[in-house]
């Protein structure tokens, strides 16, 4: 009752808006809220100067440098290559299409520590191919990258689908008979309709390997200034008992997380207005 | 709307879920509070395999001097992260770690041991020890045989990350507390332990993952790590490796603690106490000297004489005050391990 | 996939040229085509095949008897148990959380659903140390409730239950993300028409909303248990690594790992690895179901 009262924008005629509702609210509250706020509070309790040190001092400074350069890096990689293998599952037809359309997931699937310890055997010095490339991989920022190409990889791919699936032939058609080659079909009919998906992959690849931990950590270096990444920090920061500083830093990642979700959220509403939807 | 039995049973049924979470929390599992004669040894990373032995002789121990059984249940981790889940409420009836540091934390921090905890029992309460010595590739093509190689340009050093791992502290104090002990000032050993973590190529978060680097991943020169360490490198990783000496090392001290809270609060603390002292008893000492652990008791030591070279040995307390001071000095934050880390240009 | 060009009608020209000619207005040549897919084959080699053929190969690597041991080992049989229990706890709660979401989030229009969304959103993108730690400062010795889960012998942290909170986080969003654009896409149209014709809630719910979205459901399910079964960073921090009690697969890997056994870890990883392709496997048969489902509620607009 309450909520309809208060909440609701038009009247419906479907029941359970409270009980949906009040079950959701008591649950993300419960789960997500009260223990996010747990967080905040203890940063709270530190002064300005002394969340000023924690957050900003060399150390974080190069592992926001390391966790945000690569995660853009490995995010624009995902985009561009993520387009390419997008259009290739849609428009074309080679062996073991479907296998390898199913196989572009496993990274959602597979855990995060498998992933970690297989890529840092393959990209070793003595690994598979590793051993095949003049320079060091794993335990430097060069493996931090790989390891977020990784995890990013399906997240372009799976936007940027179905939308190409969508795109209207007739559109292309209608650029051909008016001269234009394959090209400037691709970079003026095709490119504009897919390219709001491409921002949401993108965007989403990009939270999401900011917050990476479990595959990361085993490829990393670890090196102070060098190749440490955030998580890691927080972590460091508990086993000193420093759990303010560790908050704080939590603090900053979440906030950054809260805005760029916002801009994704704000990102598709902007495009599926764009497409002439709702 | 008219609510039918069946609307009211389906709410139920919603409820029921988190219920089921809820009763998952409430009774305390097997390993804990029930079960009286149930232990748990919360320990350091590299010391399962003394453990697992260790276990089953103090089992079979037990059930011979009182006809109890007792079930004991491990828990292994890097040294800070492991101090810290028994702060956070992970109920450990004994603690055995690697420096006094990380159970003096339990009483800075929770009270859980009382603050003379360390006098408990003989040697500090540490049953054995173990130095730091370097693990180099067969030949010593580098020939590297002191700290002071490992601070030579072009050597490649696998230390742990000193700021996670008790390993890594030992090996930074190491190399510190043989130059000083040397002869040389402080600012000239501030500058040898920066010269060798400028070579640190990767710094793994425990002993293992060090190891792991270097004997899998064939990255480094050499590897510093515990003595006792060195026949399971061996063992896994074939003869490939030399140990070096050098010339003065860090006696690690292995200290254990019954936790006073958690034992009194389960009416384990007779058994706890067994436990430990059943370190010190000549079983103890020699599962410890097997394992390639430096056992306290001169009689063991005489048997295993050939499994542990002579070397010059100092302490933490000796060179560095104890191990308060220790991590206030060089590993708090902006301490002088920090200092170092900021310094080093790559 | 892609629509073909045939639906239109062709114009007359000389003999059998006409269909060939449309396409390849709209195809690329053949050189640009087997690049495009050489590039693609060779990204994705180096990115996920090659990984997940080393997860099998190291597996292996010792021979079929080191991977039976490994597997059927004591405190591995024990970490599969557990994970399995975080999963069966944490898929169900958060199946009935993502329905109840999806429900109001795209059934009814309401102040604050944009917030409600983000918040929802909000663990896909926490780092799982956060979400670890979170749990730890609220239950934990040190924080708000441990002292009185103590006194009262419950444990939280370190057991069953904060394993399974942390999971339960983690995966938070995974079938509501699924469910909610589809029924927004199936709109209400469907439901108003049970009402009117004398339907309470439950009924329409049981009968009307949930066979149209039951294959985004099953997607949602299927993710959110591949992801329950893998976490890693989040229990790490909050299970105390008791062994044989509180080692999740993943946290026996790591374990596996610094005890030098890599044949061992990988031939757990591997059984992770293969739950996760028998995902892909469910997930793809689903995804078609689903695409058929988004297609027929597009064309009821």
């Amino acid at each position: 009752m309450f909520f309809s009262r208060t909440l609701l924008k038009r009247h419906s005629v479907l029941p359970g808006f409270d009980l949906a509702l009040g079950f959701t609210l008591l649950y993300v509250s419960l789960l997500v809220l009260v223990p996010l706020s747990a967080a905040f509070l203890k940063t709270f309790t530190m002064t300005w100067d002394a969340f000023v040190v924690a957050v900003a001092s060399p150390r974080v400074v190069a592992s926001y440098r390391l966790t945000f350069g690569a995660s853009l890096a490995a995010a624009l990689l995902n985009t561009v290559f993520g387009l390419i293998v997008a259009w290739v599952l849609v428009r074309y037809e080679f062996p073991f299409k479907r296998l390898v359309d199913a196989l572009v997931d496993l990274p959602f699937a597979l855990p995060t520590a498998v992933a970690g310890i297989a890529l840092t055997a393959i990209y070793a010095q003595n690994g598979w191919i590793g051993s095949l490339l003049p320079f060091k991989v794993s335990f430097t920022p060069f493996g931090v990258f790989i390891a977020l190409v990784f995890i990013g990889l399906p997240f372009v791919v799976r936007t940027v689908q179905p939308v190409l699936e969508d795109v209207n032939h007739e559109l292309e058609e209608a650029a051909a008979t008016l001269g234009a080659n394959r090209w400037q079909t691709f970079r003026h009919v095709v490119f504009p309709v897919v390219m709001p998906s491409l921002l949401t992959g993108f965007a989403l690849a990009f939270a999401r390997a900011l917050g990476e931990y479990g595959s990361v950590i085993f490829i990393a270096g670890n090196m102070p200034m060098v190749s440490e990444i955030t998580p890691l920090l927080i972590i460091t920061k508990l086993e000193q008992y420093d759990y303010q500083g560790a908050t704080a830093i939590a603090v900053v990642m979440l906030v950054i997380s809260f805005v760029l979700l916002l801009l994704i959220n704000a990102l598709q509403t902007w495009a599926r207005k764009r497409q002439g939807g709702v | 709307m008219r609510k039918t039995h069946k609307t009211a049973a389906r709410r139920h049924a919603l409820l029921a879920l988190p219920a089921l979470w809820l009763a998952a929390a409430l009774p305390a599992p097997a390993w804990a509070a029930d079960a009286p004669q149930t232990l748990l040894n919360v320990s350091y990373d590299v010391s399962r395999e003394f453990y697992k032995q260790f276990n089953t002789a103090f089992i079979a121990h037990w059930k011979k001097t009182t006809g109890q059984d007792v079930t004991l249940n491990q828990s292994h981790g890097g040294s800070s992260a492991q101090a810290r889940s028994v702060v956070e409420g992970l109920e450990a009836d004994v603690i055995t770690m690697n420096q006094a540091n990380d159970i003096d934390i339990l009483f800075d921090r929770a009270k859980l041991v009382p603050q003379d905890w360390a006098k408990r029992l003989p040697n500090n309460s540490a049953p054995s020890t173990s130095v730091s010595v370097i693990l180099v590739r067969k030949g010593n093509p580098k020939n590297i045989r002191d700290w002071s190689d490992l601070g030579r340009p072009g050597v490649s050093v696998i230390i742990p990350n000193p700021k996670t791992s008790g390993n890594g502290r030992y090996t930074y104090l190491a190399a510190w507390g043989a130059a000083i002990q040397n002869g040389v000032n402080p600012d000239a050993a501030k500058a040898l332990v920066r010269r060798i973590f400028t070579n640190v190529p990767v710094l793994d978060g425990g002993g293992r993952g060090a190891t792991t680097s270097f004997a899998q991943r064939q990255l480094g020169d050499a590897l510093v790590t515990f003595e006792s360490e060195v026949p399971l490198i061996k063992r896994e990783f074939g003869d490939s490796y030399e140990v070096v000496y050098p010339s003065r090392t860090i006696l690690a001290e292995n200290p254990v603690s019954v936790v006073d809270k958690v034992v009194d609060k389960k009416g384990t603390r007779k058994v706890a106490e067994a436990y430990l002292n059943y370190l010190y008893s000549e079983e103890g000492q020699e599962i410890a000297a097997k394992l390639h652990l430096r056992p306290r008791s001169a009689k063991v030591q005489a048997r295993y004489a050939k499994d542990f070279p002579k070397v010059e040995t100092f302490t933490v307390d000796q060179v560095f005050g104890g191990w308060k001071k220790a991590q206030a000095d060089h590993f708090a934050d902006g301490a002088n391990y920090d200092q170092i880390v900021a310094s080093i240009k790559r | 996939m892609s629509t073909p060009s045939s639906a239109l009608p062709l114009p007359a020209t000389a003999a059998g040229q006409t269909p060939r000619q449309i396409r390849s207005a709209t195809t690329e040549p053949a050189w640009v085509r087997w690049s495009l897919i050489a590039v693609a084959l060779a990204f994705l080699s180096l990115f996920l095949f090659v990984p997940l053929a080393t997860v099998f190969f190291e597996a292996f690597k010792k021979g079929w008897d080191v991977y039976l041991a490994a597997i059927t080992e004591p405190d591995a049989l024990s970490a599969v148990k557990l994970t399995l229990i975080a999963a069966a706890i944490s898929v169900p709660m958060n199946l009935v959380f993502g329905v109840a979401a999806a429900w109001t989030i795209a059934k009814f229009d309401f102040r604050g659903k944009n917030v409600l969304l983000t918040l929802i959103d909000l663990p896909f993108s926490v780092s799982p140390v956060i979400s670890g730690l979170i749990y730890v400062l609220v239950f934990g010795l040190q924080g708000w409730f441990g002292e009185t889960l103590r006194d009262h012998d419950v444990k939280i942290i370190f057991a069953v239950p904060g394993i399974v909170l942390a999971t339960v986080f983690v995966t938070f969003p995974f079938v509501a993300r699924e469910l909610i654009p589809l029924m927004q896409a199936q709109g209400q149209e469907q439901e108003e028409a049970a009402r009117v014709l004398g339907a309470n809630g439950w009924q329409i719910f049981w009968r009307v909303t949930l066979p149209n979205v039951k294959w985004a459901l099953l997607y949602g399910v299927i993710l959110c248990n591949a992801r329950a079964m893998g976490e890693f960073g989040a229990v790490s921090v909050v299970s105390g690594h008791v062994r044989g009690y509180t080692n999740t697969m993943p946290l026996h890997i790591e374990i596996l790992y610094n005890e030098y056994q890599f044949a061992a870890a990988f031939a757990v990883a591997s059984l992770l690895a293969s739950l996760a392709l028998v995902t892909l496997v469910l997930k793809y048969i689903v995804e078609q179901r689903v695409k058929a489902q988004k297609r027929v509620a597009g064309e009821r607009h």
